[in-house]
């Protein structure tokens, strides 16, 4: 039997929790720990690519002077406009701008899947020039024939990193769907606005990887441009 | 009939019979596959992965028996290489990552740990409902791959040989442990932010009980390692779907690499194995000594400083693999620090057994074989931390009795403790208890039977993962596998008992043990809410002054 | 967590944003320029910089609690354990002339 002196859950207050603040405590407390989580499961290939980096300097140099460097500045910066309005949005969920809200979340989706789409865009000119690792027709030039297997373990390293930078930016793209969906019902108020919030730290820090991302992988050495 | 000596549960006097509490988790909010299937109550969370992870007990546990069946004769007996192969890969997958991550954390962490805070639930019950999903899914994925297509690669699926020329089913059973992998991350999410932010008024940091504090450093080791050995899993898949070759050396890639990143987890892993375990003993150890346990604050800490120190020392498995000298310098050194706070407990643990009234109830019985057996695996563990000695004994049978001591004598033992200490409070019944000190003896009897040879074998050169060798280990072996049958007839015995008791057991009351713990002031079995208002604490962990004060029947 | 219904002004987020920028276009510019093993340094300084803002700005540690702060550092923390202890073995292999040490 249901305890009936129980309140109805909501969704601000669900049943395990007293109060609402404990509630929202809790769930900042979980999701940055996720993102902890994710910190060090990008480490992972950080801590690869710094061993390789450090063994191979001299080529891995040249393969990231083959990376279009005005490109990934101009993407790094729509992805950090992607932020901003994301924080827009989660400051416009606090006080409760239900439009505002939408707008801003919209326009995130928005640039992010701009930034998906120059992504994609580069990664088909790696196609065509062949820069793909584990082809048989990988070529780098201006490398060693000796030392092209150390080129395709940089571009193994970039399209490892950056694809799973991408996917996670997917994943993303769809909870800023359902939150787009929701907040046009109006379930985001200046007293729960908990899902905006998460979400917002989610995206930012899927910034974040980007941000070490585009140093390391465009900008090695571009004073040896080739 | 001094009831601090009592070994059994307390009688029940003539006029006030214990009932069974029908009002309990196991009958509401209802009965039916469905109401079990779709829970977010943290106890009937943690029945289902009881139920699961004894599931995988038994898999891993019949790979083993096949094991210790193949080497009793030197020459191939019912095996080729391959299948032996395949048959340690099961046993050593199924049993980590399947049965000994799982066990303790996930099935009496998830039963006891919110009662004993004061909670009502964990704080996020749907994240625990999805985590067992995700057990049960990799799980499937992972047996499908190891016993459908099999593989032979070893639990540790090093490279090159996982990534490059093994032609069996790595990618499933690979993604299987993936997903496993998420379920532990969730628990330990869960746990960690639970511990912080659900405590009942007056349940300050030091006084909550140990077990707590055991689940707690393990949850910060299974969020903090675990994802790195989801990376490695997904750099191991890209090499050998994509064919890019982080690990390959034709590349100029370094398949040390691998082992560093698969390692930086399986470290830690084995004190997300132990440390619950430990917190069990601590439990065990206070209540079956009516003794607080002799320095909480020690014992809480050393917990803590096992989950940091257990990360710095993952290049020992790594000392003859090509790692450089100095870094095998660097990692010997930090491993022997993490011995230090394990030899803590222990002192403290047999501390607060000195001038006790000790009872030898079951769940005593298991605490003391993890006292002694935890103690010499831990002891070989210096030996193998050393540069030296590691040379010599590195990859042979001296490992595998080490870690075996550990997890079997150690873990083992402490679940099966734990699972007889809680047994009432779980099913409301007594589990018997003449049968269960018998099984204990067995099981104690047939682990050194089965192990200690082993240290034998390792020391007199005896390889692992070798199906075939020299005629003149076989009688080592054979002492072996003698022990396994004695220790598979102890494993038996429980699940008879246990089953049996769930029909016919003695109606448990609601503290048999007369243990002091929140959890042992709700009904057994407890009640769904678990409380009906959040309790007040205002009295220490193992303050038995306010449980001799409850009433006690006398018989 | 933005602790207790405190809301930032537009102003300190469009602030934070044209800092960002401004980065991004200087760590491009900057890459250009012959530093030696500087170069790493100063990308890895302006990145740093760039992820401080990002964190305490947009994700709101500015105000959040102690507790939060404890998981951020200590999440950074344990990826230096990773880094670094790693990086014991490749950074001195070879410095005893031993094949394979």
């Amino acid at each position: 039997m249901a305890d009936h002196t129980a309140p109805v859950e909501t969704l601000e207050l669900r049943e395990q929790f007293d109060t609402a603040e404990q509630q929202k405590d809790a769930s900042t407390l979980g999701m940055w720990i996720f993102l902890i989580t994710e910190i060090m499961f990008f480490g992972g290939m950080f801590a690869a690519y710094t061993i390789y980096r450090r063994a191979y300097f001299e080529v891995f140099a040249i393969a990231s002077t083959s990376l279009n460097e005005i490109i990934g500045a101009a993407n790094t910066g729509i992805l950090l406009l992607s932020s901003f309005t994301m924080v827009m949005a989660v400051r416009a969920s606090q006080l409760g701008q239900r439009r505002m809200i939408v707008l801003f979340l919209i326009l995130t989706l928005i640039f992010g899947a701009a930034f998906l789409g120059v992504k994609a865009y580069e990664w088909n000119e790696k196609f065509e020039e062949h820069h793909i690792p584990g082809q048989a027709g990988f070529h780098l030039e201006g490398v060693a024939p000796g030392q092209q297997g150390h080129a395709q373990l940089f571009f193994s390293l970039y399209f490892a990193m950056t694809g799973l930078h991408a996917l996670h930016m997917v994943i993303g793209a769809g909870m800023l769907c359902f939150l787009i969906w929701e907040a046009r019902k109006g379930v985001y108020t200046a007293t729960y606005n908990t899902p905006v919030d998460m979400i917002g730290l989610y995206w930012h820090f899927v910034d974040i990887i980007w941000i070490f991302l585009f140093p390391l992988l465009y900008l090695i050495d571009r004073h040896l441009k080739v | 009939m001094n009831p601090s000596l009592r070994s059994e549960p307390a009688p029940a006097a003539e006029s006030t019979p214990v009932l069974y509490n029908e009002r309990n988790y196991l009958r509401e909010p209802a009965t039916g596959l469905w109401s079990w299937l779709s829970t977010l109550d943290h106890k009937r969370i943690g029945v289902l992965y009881l139920i699961s992870v004894s599931i995988a007990f038994a898999i891993g546990g019949f790979f083993a028996l096949l094991i210790r069946l193949e080497l009793l004769s030197p020459t191939p007996a019912f095996m080729d290489a391959m299948t032996y192969n395949r048959a340690f890969t099961i046993h050593g997958v199924v049993m980590i990552f399947l049965f000994m991550i799982p066990a303790i954390p996930s099935g009496f962490g998830n039963f006891v740990l919110p009662i004993m805070l004061g909670a009502k639930d964990v704080a996020f019950p749907r994240l625990n409902l999805l985590s067992w999903y995700l057990y049960l899914a990799g799980a499937a994925i992972a047996i499908y791959g190891m016993v459908w297509g099999g593989v032979d690669t070893g639990w540790t699926f090093y490279t090159p040989y996982s990534t490059t020329y093994s032609n069996t089913y790595v990618i499933a059973t690979a993604l299987g442990i993936f997903i496993a992998g998420f379920s532990s991350i969730l628990t330990g999410l869960n746990f960690i932010v639970t511990v912080h932010r659900m405590r009942a008024p007056g349940m300050t940091w030091f006084r909550m009980p140990l077990f707590v504090w055991a689940n707690y450093a393990t949850a910060l080791i299974q969020v903090l390692g675990t994802p790195v050995l989801a990376v490695t899993i997904v750099l191991v898949f890209c090499e050998r779907v994509f064919h890019i070759g982080i690990f390959d050396p034709a590349l100029g890639g370094d398949p040390v690499l691998f082992q560093h990143l698969f390692w930086f987890y399986s470290h830690p892993a084995v004190y997300i194995m132990v440390l619950p375990g430990m917190g069990v003993i601590s439990e065990l150890i206070s209540v079956y000594s009516r003794k607080q346990i002799f320095g909480y604050r020690f014992i809480a800490f050393s917990s803590v400083a096992i989950a940091v120190l257990g990360f710095l020392v993952w290049g020992h498995h790594l000392f003859v693999s090509g790692q450089s000298l100095y870094a095998g310098l660097v990692f010997s050194f930090l491993s022997y620090f993490v011995a230090i706070p394990s030899a803590i407990k222990v002192f403290n643990w047999t501390a607060t057994l000195y001038k006790a009234s000790i009872s030898y109830a079951t769940p005593m019985l298991y605490a003391f074989g993890f006292i002694g057996l935890f103690t010499i695996g831990g002891l070989t563990g210096l030996f193998v931390a050393a540069l030296g000695i590691d040379v010599h004994v590195t990859d042979t049978y001296f490992v595998v009795a080490h870690f075996h001591y550990i997890m079997v004598g150690g873990t083992i033992m402490a679940y099966l403790g734990g699972l007889h200490y809680y047994w009432p409070k779980m099913t409301g019944r007594m589990y018997p208890e003449g049968w269960a000190r018998l099984s204990a003896l067995v099981i104690f009897l047939g682990f050194n039977l089965t192990f200690f040879p082993q240290f034998l074998l390792g020391y007199l050169g005896m390889p692992r993962r070798y199906h075939v060798y020299p005629e003149e280990f076989q009688v080592l072996h054979v002492l072996s596998t003698a022990g396994a049958s004695v220790l598979a007839v102890g494993y038996l015995m429980p699940m008879i008992y246990f089953i049996w008791s769930l029909r016919f057991g003695q109606i448990a009351p609601d503290n048999p043990w007369m243990a002091t713990g929140l959890e042992w002031k709700t009904s057994s079995p407890p009640p769904v809410h678990n409380f009906d208002e959040p309790p007040v604490v205002t009295y220490d962990a193992y303050d038995y002054s306010t449980v001799v004060k409850e009433a006690i029947p006398i018989g | 967590m933005n602790g207790h219904g405190h809301v930032d002004a537009v102003k300190t987020y469009v602030g934070v944003l044209i800092a960002l920028l401004i980065l991004t276009f200087v760590t491009t510019a900057v890459a250009s320029i012959d530093l030696g093993d500087f170069s790493v340094v100063v990308a890895l300084a302006i990145a740093c910089c760039k992820m401080l803002l990002v964190a305490l700005f947009f994700m709101h540690i500015r105000h959040s609690t102690q507790l939060t702060r404890l998981v951020v550092v200590g999440g950074l923390l344990w990826l230096g354990i990773l880094l670094v202890l790693t990086m014991t073995d490749f950074a001195t292999r070879g410095w005893i002339g031993v094949p394979g040490k």
